[in-house]
């Protein structure tokens, strides 16, 4: 059976105010989902039900086979489900090698190693060392991350999710902030990312031609609902994503 | 360097600080005669091994634990109930440690299971409760604790002061049972914080710091960060216990003064903070700081009084008496956290990196 992630009336409530509500979608492999919808529509919220941040008030979730709405965050994370946030959450004092360095010591399943000190493990460093490069941080190692501008904290971040190896990526905004010359990198990393047709890759993202150049499909989220699911064109088109997401009265084209 | 685990002093004058510090320990049974001197030295050894532990707590974790001196109670307890009820015999050290770091460290198990899960201020809370609950305990169960009085004991043979090893005639120097005593003291006290020094530089001690810096994010790299701060607190335990027992063999007593009392967590907290949080070298400076002013700095005083008094100086004799010291020890302490906050440690290295 062919690895999905699927979401089944996941509906959650804070009070009164109901974040997500009663969301039936099926992710599968290969297959890069858009997740747009306007500010407030549920979109990171939907994000931290899937990741365990959060767990729901009704509905499931399944992954691969299994239903893990149970389970911790942590637990998530190591069944294959990664997750790069959209407000930079890093281990601030920590050199940028060293909280990729972290990262690849979880995927390598090195929890509780006492014995050794953290430096005989070469091959967890050479692996981060790696991923850096990969996402042009490279000349940083040895910069503790505070020290980042917001662009090179937001590849940090990405490079973290990368570094854990998972099946699914879960992208929440990852160019937010960045200047011009900095998105091509994340871009280009997940155009990478997507060659690997095993993977599930989430991306909830505003610029509308980013998402249009990588989506394979889009899911629209309104007032935590799913109002429009289906390929980038067609869902651009829709009326309701004329007036819900894009504010454009229908007829009229999006830029 | 892989006795350090790959984490030097990383300071010349931290090194040399050490170094000396290291040596004057080793050689106070010759250097210094006299009992007040090796009771000093091995209470830097013990002190230092129990303020590293909680460092590893406090500096490399950032959970702030009030049950410390609970576990070195029950080291201290272990011990000195053992040797009481057995005599004065091996079997009796043996079974006090058996006895005493399982009890600790499963102790440390149940606190850190119940009240990591949630925030940090509801585990200082409940090691606050446990311990207050244990000093209690401690001085209830008086057929079994000696209860206010605590219990002495003798130890065995070999380890009496009576024991000459090696005569003075022959070294020019007696090594007796006391001398070896000190040399098991100190020898026990620095591979435990060798351990410590691991435990914080393996794979396991990164991910305690990475849980110290942003815990959230640490649960979302896939560390169920519960167990990780709960072994951390089992192993602070296993060593606090361990220099514990080592407090009960020197002193050849356990009571609740010498090893319950929340004066001495006060102590280990300004130890740590002295020497430097999240160090580990720290507690060796912290320990070796606090216990000389602790002993000397009355002596000191006096001296300096009289020498003022004598050169017919105003308001210095008064100042400086003896009497005064705790207040001096006080000042001595805001003005080194206030000029100091990452310790002396940290300044050191601050102070080492800046140059570069």
């Amino acid at each position: 059976m062919a690895l999905t992630l699927e979401t089944r009336d996941l509906t959650i409530r804070f009070g009164g105010h109901v974040a997500v509500n009663g969301v039936s979608c099926t992710f599968k492999p290969g297959e890069l989902t858009a997740i747009v919808g306007p500010n407030g529509a549920g979109k990171t919220t939907y994000f931290n039900l899937i990741s365990g941040q959060l767990r729901p008030t009704a509905g499931t979730i399944f992954f691969d086979g299994a239903d893990i709405t149970q389970l911790s965050a942590p637990l998530r994370t190591r069944a294959g489900l990664g997750r790069a946030f959209q407000l930079t959450n890093l281990f601030p004092n920590l050199s940028v090698e060293e909280n990729v360095r972290l990262a690849v010591q979880a995927a390598n399943g090195t929890h509780y190693d006492m014995l050794r000190p953290w430096m005989v493990r070469r091959d967890l460093i050479a692996r981060a060392d790696e991923i850096l490069d990969r996402v042009a941080l490279g000349n940083r190692r040895q910069v503790t991350a505070t020290a980042l501008s917001h662009g090179d904290q937001r590849k940090l971040e990405v490079a973290l999710m990368i570094a854990l190896e998972p099946k699914v990526f879960m992208f929440d905004e990852p160019t937010a902030g960045m200047s011009i010359d900095e998105v091509p990198v994340v871009l280009n990393l997940i155009a990478q990312l997507k060659q690997d047709a095993s993977k599930i890759i989430l991306l909830v993202e505003h610029k509308m031609d980013v998402v249009r150049s990588l989506a394979d499909r889009i899911i629209v989220l309104h007032n935590g609902q799913l109002v429009a699911d289906g390929k980038p064109a067609e869902v651009i088109a829709s009326p309701i994503v004329q007036e819900a997401y894009l504010g454009v009265a229908p007829g009229r084209s999006a830029a | 360097m892989m006795i350090l685990s790959g984490d030097p002093p990383r300071s010349r004058v931290l090194s040399i600080l050490l170094v000396v510090i290291i040596l004057a320990l080793a050689a106070t049974p010759f250097l210094f005669p006299g009992a007040k001197a090796m009771n000093v030295a091995a209470q830097i050894c013990i002190f230092a091994a129990l303020v590293a532990s909680y460092d590893l707590l406090l500096g490399y974790t950032g959970s702030v634990s009030f049950a410390h001196t609970m576990f070195y109670g029950i080291g201290s307890y272990a011990i000195a109930i053992a040797l009481y009820s057995m005599g004065p015999v091996w079997a009796a050290v043996a079974t006090g440690i058996a006895v005493g770091l399982p009890l600790a460290a499963l102790l440390a198990l149940a606190i850190g299971l119940f009240s990591l899960r949630v925030a940090a201020i509801f585990f200082a809370m409940v090691t606050l409760a446990v311990a207050s609950a244990f000093q209690v305990l401690a001085s209830q169960l008086s057929w079994l604790t000696g209860g206010e009085d605590g219990r002495s004991f003798q130890l065995p043979e070999l380890l009496r002061p009576g024991t000459v090893l090696i005569s003075k005639s022959l070294i020019g120097f007696e090594l007796n049972g006391r001398v070896l005593t000190y040399y098991l003291v100190l020898i026990a006290a620095a591979t435990m914080i060798l351990c410590l020094l691991r435990v914080v530089n393996s794979p396991f001690g990164r991910v305690l710091q990475a849980i110290r810096e942003n815990r959230f994010r640490a649960e979302a790299l896939g560390f169920r960060t519960v167990f990780h701060l709960t072994y951390a607190n089992c192993i602070a335990a296993l060593v606090a216990a361990g220099a514990g027992m080592l407090n009960a063999l020197w002193l050849r007593y356990a009571g609740p003064d010498t090893s319950l009392s929340f004066t001495i967590m006060l102590d280990i907290l300004l130890m740590v903070v002295i020497g430097g949080m999240g160090t580990i070298y720290g507690a060796i400076i912290g320990a070796s700081i606090f216990i000389l002013a602790q002993n000397y700095l009355q002596a000191l005083m006096g001296a300096a009084s009289k020498a003022a008094a004598d050169a017919g100086l105003p308001l210095l004799p008064g100042l400086l008496h003896p009497d005064r010291w705790l207040l001096w020890l006080g000042l001595l302490f805001i003005a080194s956290v206030y000029f100091f906050p990452t310790g002396v440690v940290g300044r050191l290295r601050g102070a080492g990196s800046a140059k570069h």
